[in-house]
């Protein structure tokens, strides 16, 4: 509303910014940091939508074969996916302690729950690894079948994802080692956690998606017109 | 808290202080900007020399031994996808983006400026792996430049092993590029602008800029997913967009994909990349028309939002190219619709641009020739859209010389036709020098009317039926004699025209070293770019102050105003009225 609001200005009528009332205008560095997250996560998004549009519209091909559902499938029971889902939980929490201690100026502590969401996502990512491999051992390879396809390219992109946010952290992390400026890392602790929510909030959905059964699939098909 | 410019902040990190921080590995957004205008006229020149080849052939068939049909192709692909990604995209992104958001928002540069450089470095990465895709075995692709599949990775077509390899990887590596400099324009745009810049006094260029960046955001990640699965499609046997097909006699390990899928996704990409490339171009001859024609912009909001409109309308517009491929017939009526309707807006901005001109001091400088030119071309490829959004017509015109020639007069000759103008105009700021207006004049005239030359007998080839993508007609019965005689005319004309553009390479750099000075403000123009302490702008662009924003940009011939112009950073206090100057005078004389 507010961009609607400013399209509707006329430029030429406040031809002095003393009398106009956009002179009140204050911008704030930490908003710059929010902005440039914002927009790289809306492209994200995007990445992962426009997937999921193709892998909906694929899902109703005859060769696509569901991973979950029946008995043997791998992900009728998916044990392990659970357990990635909890290490990434927790370390999205701890990202979120961390902020809150670095806040109230408690570095220490705050590094600590850091840790701990460093170490969190590296068992996430330790954990798809363990899934890739039992997939491949009991024959699901990326080309046998589409569906193992997208669960190969999903999870491959995410964890991309989540690398770029160790990247991201690392940074953060150095800049308060060389400047130790604890007002500024709380400020860009607070992106890497909301970067960490964003990083669960893709992995729920994917995680959803992947291990529904082929009638689900069929069912958010006929929903969306494929 | 306080009001405190992004960049007077204490980090001097990116401060250059030898040559190769300053010229090189430079952060300073005028040396990146031009790094990448330098790169992608340099490819460009490459694909405008691959159109002379494909002329070559089609003016005069059977002439020339070095090009046969797979080199053919591979100069149609490359040629293609050079000119609007490698070329159009970087320059009016990469380079004029580059250099005009932080000179024109008034700020000292991008808000990161690391990241800027990242950017132009990945670009250039991405052009050297294009380039060496001329040298692997096999060649570039010659999937032609949508790379649909499964022709373009199929053994058969020109490069299919290595060259849609190299292709893939130099789009997304580009894609990693435009992603970084994106998210620092439109953050710059947003949090960097200088006090008193609101939004709706940005120039249009900044506008058409920003919302053509938020359009690549939004849409080369299609191109990106597209990329990668194609990827895996070719070196891992997966079946993304690969149906189960025999090839060669061969049968292939791949299993009902849908080529069909890879097509929605190209375009979605595909048809917002045209108003990447238009958009930024639409604002600047905005600019440029409203400058030379000392008159301020007609309807600058409608301009505004019919900016946004466009944006908004080209990521539901997308399968108006792919009606030939097949679809459901509503969906064919629901594109056809939303294709007609993005005509309101566009038109909105020809009138207004006409309407700017109407009774304007109209200066035919180099810049406004171009600028008036762009009018031309561009109307008359935006009409030929009009025929092509519609089903019925697209139908038997799809896959003729018509098309060509429409999307050639709208969004190559007119874009390009604003890059002149552009940089004809702007060539002041980063030189200090003017371009030769003699050599320009010349230039002028032969890129517009030669272009008529080359694509107005395109649109009756392809009424005729003349097929586009072909490598030669051989003897077909519907096809008259006569197609010959033009072709070999319209490859005349481009092989002038071409030529004609070494005209403006040499007047480029004569006038960097020998060009008339232009001093500060030659066109006396009210942006803020003009209105630095040096021309060109030193690093850090504004000495020890920020400027602080009064007015909108087009303060253009205001009544009873002293000058015809009042630049954007004078107060209202400062303007001199032309009562002012006459009572001085009379005081001088009494004196």
């Amino acid at each position: 509303m507010k961009f609607l609001t400013t399209l509707m200005e006329k430029p030429w009528l406040t031809p002095d910014s003393e009398l106009s009332p956009v002179n009140s205008i204050q911008y704030d560095q930490s908003k710059i940091g929010r902005t440039a997250l914002l927009f790289f996560l809306m492209v994200v998004t995007i990445l992962f939508l426009l997937i999921t549009v193709t892998f909906l519209s694929r899902s109703q091909y005859y060769d696509f074969q569901a991973l979950s559902g029946q008995p043997w499938l791998p992900f009728t029971q998916p044990t392990q996916l659970w357990l990635n889902t909890i290490s990434l939980i927790v370390a999205s929490l701890a990202l979120q302690f961390a902020v809150i201690f670095s806040k109230k100026m408690q570095m220490n502590t705050s590094l600590v729950f850091v840790s701990l969401a460093a170490i969190f996502s590296c068992l996430f990512i330790i954990g798809q690894l363990l899934v890739w491999q039992k997939l491949t051992n009991t024959g699901y390879f990326i080309n046998s079948n589409p569906a193992n396809s997208y669960f190969y390219l999903y999870t491959g992109l995410h964890a991309l994802h989540l690398f770029g946010g160790f990247f991201a952290l690392v940074r953060v992390l150095a800049v308060f080692i060389r400047c130790t400026d604890p007002k500024h890392f709380s400020k860009n602790l607070s992106l890497c956690a909301f970067y960490w929510h964003y990083l669960l909030l893709v992995w729920i959905l994917l995680f959803l998606l992947l291990t529904a059964t082929a009638d689900t699939y069929k069912t958010i098909a006929l929903i969306c017109g494929f | 808290m306080d009001y405190i410019a992004i960049a007077d902040r204490d980090d001097k990190s990116h401060h250059p202080n030898s040559f190769f921080s300053k010229y090189i590995w430079s952060q300073d957004h005028k040396v990146i900007a031009i790094q990448y205008s330098i790169t992608a006229i340099a490819v460009g020149l490459v694909a405008l020399f691959l159109s002379g080849l494909m002329r070559l052939q089609l003016g005069f068939p059977d002439q020339f031994s070095f090009i046969d049909p797979s080199n053919y192709l591979q100069f149609v692909t490359m040629h293609g996808m050079i000119m609007v990604i490698y070329l159009l995209t970087a320059l009016l992104l990469g380079g004029f983006g580059n250099y005009l958001i932080p000179l024109m928002v008034g700020t000292r540069d991008m808000v990161f400026p690391y990241l800027n450089m990242l950017s132009y470095w990945t670009y250039l990465l991405s052009v050297i792996v294009l380039m060496m895709s001329f040298f692997v075995s096999g060649g570039p692709t010659g999937g032609g430049w949508t790379l649909y599949p499964p022709q373009t990775i199929l053994p058969g077509t020109p490069g299919s092993d290595l060259g849609i390899i190299f292709m893939l990887i130099s789009l997304a590596i580009f894609i990693v590029a435009f992603t970084m400099g994106g998210l620092n324009y439109v953050t710059t745009i947003l949090q960097a602008r200088a006090k008193g810049m609101t939004l709706m006094r940005m120039p249009l260029s900044i506008w058409g800029i920003f919302i053509a960046t938020i359009l690549g955001l939004f849409a080369f990640p299609a191109l990106l997913v597209s990329a990668i699965m194609m990827m895996f499609d070719k070196l891992l046997a997966t079946s993304f967009f690969m149906p189960a097909i025999y090839s060669l006699g061969d049968s292939l390990q791949h299993t009902g994909g849908s080529p069909i899928l890879f097509q929605h996704l190209f375009w979605f990409f595909g048809h917002p990349e045209v108003y990447i490339v238009a958009l930024p171009a639409f604002g600047m001859v905005s600019d440029v028309i409203s400058i030379h024609a000392r008159k301020n912009i007609f309807g600058y909001r409608m301009m505004v939002w019919a900016i946004v409109a466009i944006g908004g309308l080209s990521f539901v517009v997308w399968a108006h190219h792919m009606y030939v491929s097949g679809m459901n017939p509503y969906f064919g009526f629901f594109f056809a619709t939303t294709t007609l309707i993005i005509a309101v807006p566009t038109a909105i901005k020809v009138y207004n641009w006409l309407l700017t001109l109407w009774r304007g001091n109209i200066h035919l400088t180099v810049p406004m020739l171009f600028a008036i030119g762009f009018i031309f071309t561009f109307t008359h490829g935006g009409l030929t859209g009009l025929f092509l959004g519609n089903v019925i017509i697209d139908l038997p015109l799809s896959d003729t010389f018509f098309v060509v020639a429409h999307f050639h007069m709208v969004m190559g000759v007119s874009p390009i036709m604003v890059l002149f103008a552009a940089i004809y105009h702007w060539f002041p700021l980063f030189t200090g020098r003017f371009l030769n207006t003699r050599l320009g004049k010349i230039h002028f005239w032969g890129t517009f009317l030669g272009t008529y030359a080359i694509y107005l007998p395109m649109h009756y080839l392809g009424f005729l039926g003349v097929p586009r993508r072909y490598f030669a007609l051989g003897d077909t019965d519907f096809i008259p004699a006569s197609v010959q005689t033009l072709n070999a005319s319209i490859s005349v004309s481009a092989i002038i025209v071409g030529t004609i553009q070494l005209i403006f390479i040499i007047n480029l750099f004569w006038s960097v070293f020998k060009g008339k000075k232009s001093g500060p403000n030659p066109w006396h123009a009210n942006s803020l770019e003009w209105q630095t302490p040096q021309c060109p702008p030193q690093h850090g662009n504004w000495g020890e102050k920020l400027p602080e924003v009064h007015r909108w940009a087009y303060d253009y011939s205001v009544p009873g105003v002293k000058d015809d112009f009042i630049p954007q950073n004078l107060s209202q206090q400062k303007v001199i009225m032309f009562n002012e100057t006459n009572s001085s005078d009379h005081e001088g004389d009494k004196k």
